[in-house]
C-alpha cells in the first residue's frame, strides 16, 4: 500500500501494473505469432487463420454474443431470476407509462432521421460551390463535436423557464417575451416536450448528414448534369432525376445510421428531463428499470424490443451494401 | 525498434519520471508536530509498527482534514493510519470484502450499506471500549443504527441535519413575522405572507431539479412530515417497507406537504407557478429569499454552501434557518439527517484503539475544530463549529430528547429511494398523478 500522502506512489502502482500488463500481452501475442510462423508445413494456413481470427472471435463472444444471449434469456425472467414466460412483455404493453415510452421512441425514429437528412441535404445543395463553403459547412458540422450530454445541458439552458414578470434566462423564452407571448415550460408540457428534445438530436445529426451528402453530391459526374441541362431539365428536375439517384447509396447509409443512433438515444433524455413528464424513450426506460429499480427482467425485455426494432434497419443496410457490390 | 526512435522517447520518459520522483518527495505526509500533549491518548496504549487502513468515500479537502484529526493520535500511540479515500468506496467495499481484501476499518456513509455488510458477515462486532463511548456520547437512536439483533457493531462518526427552513431575518423583522413554533403556526405564517403576494413574490420558494435525480428534495419534505406527524416508530416501519406509502400516516404527510407545494398562492416565489418547482434546480431554489421574492425555503444544512459569496448565515445575518416545526408544542424535537459509521472488518488491538478514539469526544472536538463538519457526539463543544448553523445543528443533535432519524429515502431499497420516490414526487407536483396514484405507484415499484 502506498504511504499516506504519497500520491505518486499510488500512481506508480497503477501505471506499473498497466505497463506490466501491456508487456505481458505483447509477449503472449509475440509468442503465438512466433509459434504460428514455425508451425509444420502441413496445415499451416489453417493454423495461421485460426491464430489470427481467434482473439477477435473470443472477444466478440465474451463482449457481445454472450451478453446478448443472456439479456434475451433475462427478458423472460423476473427480478429473482425465475422463468416467467412472456409476463415482462405483457407488462410492457399494459403499462401506460411504458406504452408512452414506446410511442415516444417511434416518434423519435420517425422525425430525427427524416428531418436531419432533409435539412442536411438541402443545406449541402445550397452551399455547394458557393463562396465560403468550408466555413458554412464547419458551422453546421460543429454540433457533431459536442457530446449528447453537453448538447443536453446547452439546450436545457435554451429552454430554461422563468414565469412571466421575471427576467428570462432561457433565450427561447426571452424571444417569446420580446414578441409579446407568454413564457412556456418547454420541457414539462407533454406531448410537445418530446419535440423539443428531438430538436436537440436533429441539431447534432444534421451536420453529419450534410458532410456525407455534400461529398456524395460532389461525386455525381458533371457530364450527366451537363447532359440533363442540355436536354432542358430545370434545376428541380436535375436535382430529383440526376442528383438524388446519384447519391442514393449515401442517402441510405445516412438515414440508417441516424435511425440506429436515434433508436439508442439515451443521454439527451437523461440529461434534459430524466425521462420525467412523459418524455422517456426505450433506452432510458431500460436503464431506469434495470439499474435504478433492479428490475433486470423488465429492463432486458425493453432491451430486446430495442434490438428487434434495430434489426430490420441493419438487415436493410446490409442488403443495400450487397446490391452495391454486385453493381460494381 | 530503431535506435533513433528509441532515443526519441526514452529521454522525455526519463525526464518525466525524474519529475514525478521529485514531486513525490515534495508531497510527503506531514509528520507529527513535536509538541503533542499525549495525556489524552495514554488510554489507547502504545504500539510498535502497527498500521491500520481506513477506507472511506471522503475525498479532497475533507480527506486532508480527517487525516489531520488523527495526527496526534498516531504520534502518541505509534499506530500509522493509512487513509484511502475514493468516491467509489460504497460499491468497491462489496468487491473488496468478497475477495477477502477488506480494509481494517471503513467509514460507511449510510446505514443501509452498513446493515448489508453486517448481514453478509463481514463486519466484526465492536469492542466494549467502543460501546462504552457510544453509550456515553450518543443517543439511543444513533446507537440503534449500528446495532443488529442486539449486537453492537459500528459507532457513529459525523452527522448532518436536514429539514431546515431558511429565511431572511431582515424580512421577518420588517414584516413582523415570528419564527413559528408549530406546524399550525407555520401555516398561519404562510397565510399571512400570502397576503403580500405580488407577480413575483410568493411565501415559499422550492427547487426539486437535480438532473436525473430530480425530485429528491421532495422526499425530504415528506420524510420530515412523516417523522413529525406519525412519529419515529411509524417512520421506522415506513422506511423498512412494513408501512405502505398508501397508508393513512404517509397520506397525511403528503396532504400536509401538498397544502404548501401544490398551492399556487404559496409557491413558487421567484420562479413562477407550481410546475416551476420541478424545473428549478435545488441549487437555485432558495436564492429568491435574497431578492425578496420569497420568504421560506425548506432545505438541508448543506444549503449554506449554496448562498452567494459574502452572504452572512447567522441569526442576525442575511439568511438564517429554523428547523421544520413540530406538530404540537409538547412534542419532542425531531430531526432527519445523515451521518457516517465506523465499521471494522479485522480484529486487532490497534484497530480497536483506532475505533475507540474515533468514537470519543476527543476526536469529535479535534475534527469539528478543523471546520466544515458537525457530529452528534454529546461530548462535543458546539462553540468549536465553524459556522453559526453548525453550532445550532450540534445543539439540536445533542438535545436530550431529540429524536433523530436517518433520511428515509437513503434507507429504502434503491428501486424506491433513488428512483420511484423521486419520480413520484415529480409526477405529483406536475399533476400527472394525484396523491392516490402516486402512493400506489411508489408501492408498486417495491422490490
Amino acid at each position: 500500500m502506498a504511504a499516506r500522502g504519497d500520491f505518486w506512489g499510488g500512481l506508480w502502482e497503477k501505471f506499473g501494473i498497466l505497463i506490466i500488463g501491456l508487456a505481458a500481452f505483447a509477449a503472449v501475442i509475440g509468442l503465438i505469432l512466433f509459434l504460428v510462423d514455425k508451425a509444420p508445413k502441413r496445415g499451416r494456413d489453417v493454423l495461421q487463420l485460426v491464430a489470427f481470427v481467434a482473439p477477435a472471435l473470443i472477444l466478440l463472444g465474451v463482449g457481445l454474443i454472450y451478453p446478448a444471449v443472456r439479456t434475451a434469456y433475462l427478458a423472460f425472467t423476473n427480478r429473482t431470476g425465475e422463468f416467467i414466460g412472456l409476463d415482462n412483455f405483457v407488462w410492457m404493453f399494459t403499462q401506460p407509462q411504458i406504452i408512452t415510452t414506446l410511442i415516444n421512441t417511434l416518434v423519435w425514429v420517425a422525425l430525427v432521421p427524416t428531418l436531419s437528412t432533409a435539412i442536411g441535404l438541402a443545406y449541402a445543395v445550397f452551399i455547394d460551390r458557393s463562396r465560403g463553403e468550408k466555413v458554412l459547412k464547419a458551422l453546421v458540422f460543429m454540433p457533431m463535436a459536442i457530446s449528447f450530454v453537453g448538447a443536453g445541458i446547452i439546450w436545457r439552458f435554451v429552454y430554461e423557464y422563468r414565469a412571466e414578470g421575471f427576467e428570462q434566462i432561457g433565450i427561447l423564452n426571452q424571444i417569446i417575451v420580446w414578441v409579446g407571448g407568454e413564457p412556456q415550460q418547454f420541457l414539462i408540457n407533454s406531448p410537445w416536450n418530446t419535440l423539443f428534445l428531438i430538436i436537440v438530436m436533429i441539431w447534432i445529426q444534421t451536420g453529419f448528414a450534410m458532410v456525407l451528402l455534400s461529398a456524395a453530391i460532389k461525386g455525381v459526374p458533371t457530364e450527366i448534369i451537363e447532359a440533363s441541362r442540355l436536354d432542358g431539365a430545370n434545376g428541380w428536375q436535375q436535382f430529383v432525376n440526376v442528383t438524388i439517384p446519384g447519391i442514393r447509396p449515401t442517402l441510405v447509409v445516412v438515414v440508417t445510421t441516424i435511425s440506429i443512433a436515434t433508436l439508442k438515444v439515451f443521454d439527451i433524455v437523461r440529461t434534459m428531463t430524466g425521462g420525467n413528464y412523459d418524455t422517456s424513450v426505450i433506452a432510458n426506460e431500460m436503464y431506469t428499470q434495470a439499474f435504478n429499480r433492479g428490475e433486470y427482467g423488465q429492463g432486458s425485455a425493453l432491451a430486446l424490443v430495442l434490438f428487434i426494432m434495430v434489426l430490420p434497419i441493419v438487415i436493410y443496410n446490409v442488403r443495400v451494401m450487397r446490391k452495391q457490390r454486385e453493381i460494381r | 525498434m530503431s535506435s533513433t526512435l528509441h532515443r526519441r522517447w526514452i529521454l522525455p520518459a526519463a525526464a518525466a519520471s525524474f519529475a514525478l520522483v521529485l514531486a513525490g518527495c515534495a508531497g510527503g505526509g506531514s509528520g507529527p508536530s513535536a509538541d503533542v500533549d499525549c495525556a489524552d491518548y495514554e488510554q489507547y496504549g502504545t504500539f510498535e509498527n502497527e498500521s491500520v487502513e481506513i477506507y472511506a468515500t471522503i475525498i479532497d479537502v475533507e480527506a486532508d482534514q480527517i487525516v489531520e484529526s488523527w495526527a496526534d493520535f498516531e504520534a502518541c500511540t505509534g499506530i500509522t493510519i493509512d487513509y484511502v479515500g475514493t468516491q467509489e468506496a460504497e460499491t468497491q467495499i462489496n468487491v473488496r470484502a468478497a475477495a477477502g481484501d477488506a480494509p481494517d476499518i471503513m467509514i460507511v456513509p449510510q446505514p443501509g450499506l452498513l446493515q448489508r455488510l453486517i448481514a453478509d458477515g463481514y463486519v466484526v462486532p465492536a469492542a466494549q471500549s467502543v460501546e462504552d463511548n457510544v453509550d456515553e456520547f450518543w443517543s439511543e437512536s444513533w446507537k440503534g443504527y449500528g446495532t443488529v439483533d442486539g449486537t453492537f457493531y459500528a459507532a457513529p462518526l459525523m452527522a448532518s441535519v436536514k429539514g431546515w427552513v431558511w429565511y431572511s431575518p431582515a424580512d421577518f423583522e420588517a414584516n413582523g413575522y415570528e419564527v413559528p413554533e408549530t406546524w399550525d403556526d407555520l401555516m398561519a405564517l404562510t397565510e399571512d405572507m400570502a397576503a403580500n403576494n405580488t407577480a413575483t413574490y410568493k411565501p415559499w420558494c422550492v427547487g426539486f431539479g437535480s438532473g436525473d435525480a430530480t425530485g429528491w428534495p421532495g422526499t425530504d419534505w415528506i420524510e420530515d412530515l412523516v417523522l413529525r406527524t406519525a412519529g419515529p416508530e411509524a417512520y421506522d416501519q415506513w422506511v423498512a417497507g412494513e408501512l405502505k406509502f398508501d397508508s393513512p400516516e404517509i397520506r397525511e404527510a403528503f396532504d400536509l406537504a401538498g397544502e404548501i407545494l401544490l398551492n399556487p398562492d404559496y409557491v413558487n416565489g421567484g420562479f413562477g407557478g407550481v410546475d416551476s418547482i420541478v424545473s428549478t434546480t435545488f441549487n437555485d431554489g432558495g436564492l429568491p429569499i435574497l431578492d425578496g421574492n420569497c420568504s421560506l425555503h425548506h432545505q438541508a444544512s448543506f444549503y449554506e454552501a449554496q448562498w452567494p459569496e459574502g452572504t452572512v448565515v447567522a441569526p442576525d445575518g442575511d439568511v438564517w434557518a429554523f428547523i421544520t416545526p413540530k406538530m404540537s408544542a409538547d412534542d419532542p424535537e425531531s430531526v432527519t439527517g445523515g451521518g457516517e459509521f465506523v465499521a471494522a472488518f479485522t480484529e486487532s488491538d490497534a484497530v480497536t484503539a483506532v475505533q475507540t478514539y474515533l468514537s470519543s469526544d476527543t476526536w469529535a472536538n479535534n475534527r469539528v475544530a478543523l471546520g466544515g463538519v458537525i457530529s452528534a457526539n454529546k461530548g462535543l463543544d458546539p462553540e468549536l463549529a465553524g459556522s453559526e448553523l453548525g453550532k445550532a445543528s450540534i445543539e439540536i443533535l445533542q438535545g436530550e430528547d431529540t429524536v433523530f432519524r436517518f433520511d428515509g429515502s437513503d434507507l429504502m431499497p434503491a428501486a424506491v429511494g433513488t428512483s420511484s420516490f423521486w419520480t413520484g414526487m415529480v409526477d405529483w407536483i406536475v399533476g400527472t398523478r394525484n396523491t392516490d396514484e402516486v402512493l400506489t405507484f411508489i408501492d408498486s415499484t417495491y422490490p
